[in-house]
């Protein structure tokens, strides 16, 4: 699967997610890997420049989630 | 430079023959805003007895999730210079070896960036520079980074794996300490920088069973210096400590807790099929007892301190494993142990706590240990015993 693909699943998937449920980063691995049929480490490659672009990012609540960046 | 705010109630703390923190802030406070507005702070909250500290939540560095602890203030007008006060975690050298220069540099950059006041170290281990504010955080990271520093762990992560000094100051290290945990912070940079458990999880490496870090009771999992065959014994040598006026029965035999040693005023003797290889005798008769030759480590897992349940001290899982680079068998084992966490953790919960609620046979069974008289939970308990009705009756 090209990796941009799997970027934009991953981004669709957090942000259907955002104000209903926080997802941790091994939901999304979990998630996405059995949706697509692929490794878990591939989509651990494409979360990861989704946060090194700053499209995604960590936020802390009583535990480690990802999120949309806050608009500013 | 007059200070901004008046504190009576910290003066006091300043009084006595200790070292007082308060009088640390105020030395920072001559040439710092926010230390400044700490103590005025730190006063109000001395008087009301109430902390004027909120979590931070979005805070941290672009493609890292840990690292940055947020930290703002409540009452942000009346204090400005602490409206931000974020920790930044730096990841400390194996055994806090630094050079003089490495000091200065950090330091630098906490004055030109920071408070000024650090934290030498957290209770991860980690260099603590304590209070930025977020605009600053990027500019602190993209400084440190050039001069070869990072950010240690926070979150859900791997904290900054910490160790003893090792093999490089102690006589009785016995595996490279400092060696595993670089290898371990090496291997795990990505579980370190970015959160992806249930919750945090922590690697101490102690170089024998005394244990000077505890890791026992504050890693998740600690790795702890052993060795395999018999206790090296000098008999000359014990007849010297003997004559010395070492009471031997007294201070070796009998503090033995698995009443394996005897001696009769000639003869030193371990029986080491019961040794449990606490190094007590050891570290007590330096000249005359060596450990044995074949080294390596017992790997115990679970110990957490009393933050969302109570404390657990970590359960041994392997009592032997030979520890040599690239310490793949190690490797291979916290990968099962992690997926296990990661299947059925919930939110919040310790590798330890997860093992208490599924119990222990659930755990070895899933990541493919097998069960051993060595894993007692606690002293005179094995978790593999149990008693019917039958045999309590009899």
């Amino acid at each position: 699967m090209e990796k941009e693909e799997l970027k934009k699943i991953i981004y669709q998937l957090v942000e259907k997610s955002t104000g209903k449920k926080k997802l941790k980063q091994s939901d999304i691995l979990k998630k996405v890997a059995a949706d697509q049929g692929i490794d878990k480490s591939e989509v651990k490659a494409a979360l990861r420049e989704l946060m090194d672009a700053g499209e995604l990012i960590f936020t802390y609540f009583g535990g480690s989630f990802v999120e949309i960046p806050p608009k500013e | 430079m007059s200070m901004k705010h008046q504190t009576p109630l910290l003066d006091e703390l300043e009084k006595g023959t200790f070292p007082s923190f308060v009088k640390e802030i105020k030395r920072a406070a001559e040439h710092s805003d926010y230390a400044q507005d700490l103590l005025g702070l730190l006063e109000l909250s001395y008087k009301e007895k109430v902390t004027h500290w909120k979590h931070g939540g979005i805070v941290g560095v672009r493609g890292y999730g840990a690292g940055v602890i947020g930290r703002y203030s409540d009452i942000p007008d009346q204090f400005p210079g602490v409206a931000h006060f974020h920790t930044v975690r730096v990841n400390q050298p194996s055994g806090f070896f630094y050079t003089t220069k490495a000091l200065r540099e950090i330091c630098e950059v906490w004055d030109k960036y920071g408070s000024g006041l650090t934290n030498m170290h957290g209770s991860t281990g980690d260099i603590i520079l304590l209070g930025t504010k977020t605009e600053n955080l990027e500019p602190i990271f993209a400084e440190l980074s050039s001069k070869g520093w990072d950010l240690g762990g926070s979150g859900s992560a791997v904290r900054t794996p910490s160790c003893c000094l090792g093999a490089a100051r102690c006589e009785w290290a016995n595996i490279d300490a400092m060696s595993i945990t670089n290898e371990i912070t090496q291997h795990y940079q990505d579980e370190m920088h970015r959160p992806a458990f249930p919750y945090k999880f922590k690697f101490k490496v102690a170089g024998c069973a005394v244990d000077c870090i505890a890791s026992i009771a504050r890693a998740d999992m600690s790795i702890i210096g052993t060795w395999r065959g018999d206790i090296r014994i000098d008999q000359g040598e014990v007849k010297n400590y003997a004559q010395g006026g070492m009471d031997i029965q007294k201070e070796i035999v009998d503090m033995c807790p698995t009443e394996c040693i005897s001696w009769d005023g000639s003869e030193f003797k371990i029986d080491n099929e019961d040794c449990s290889r606490c190094m007590h005798c050891i570290a007590k008769m330096t000249k005359a007892l060596r450990p044995g030759t074949e080294k390596g480590a017992t790997i115990l897992l679970g110990s957490k301190a009393p933050i969302v349940t109570g404390a657990l001290m970590s359960w041994v899982i392997v009592p032997f494993m030979k520890m040599e680079p690239p310490y793949t068998e190690l490797f291979e084992l916290v990968d099962k142990i992690w997926e296990w966490w990661d299947e059925y953790g919930k939110n919040r919960e310790r590798i330890g706590e997860l093992i208490e609620r599924l119990s222990f046979t659930t755990f070895l069974k899933e990541v493919g240990l097998k069960p051993q008289p060595a894993m007692v939970k606690e002293p005179r308990r094995d978790p593999f015993f149990f008693w019917s009705e039958e045999d309590i009756e009899k």
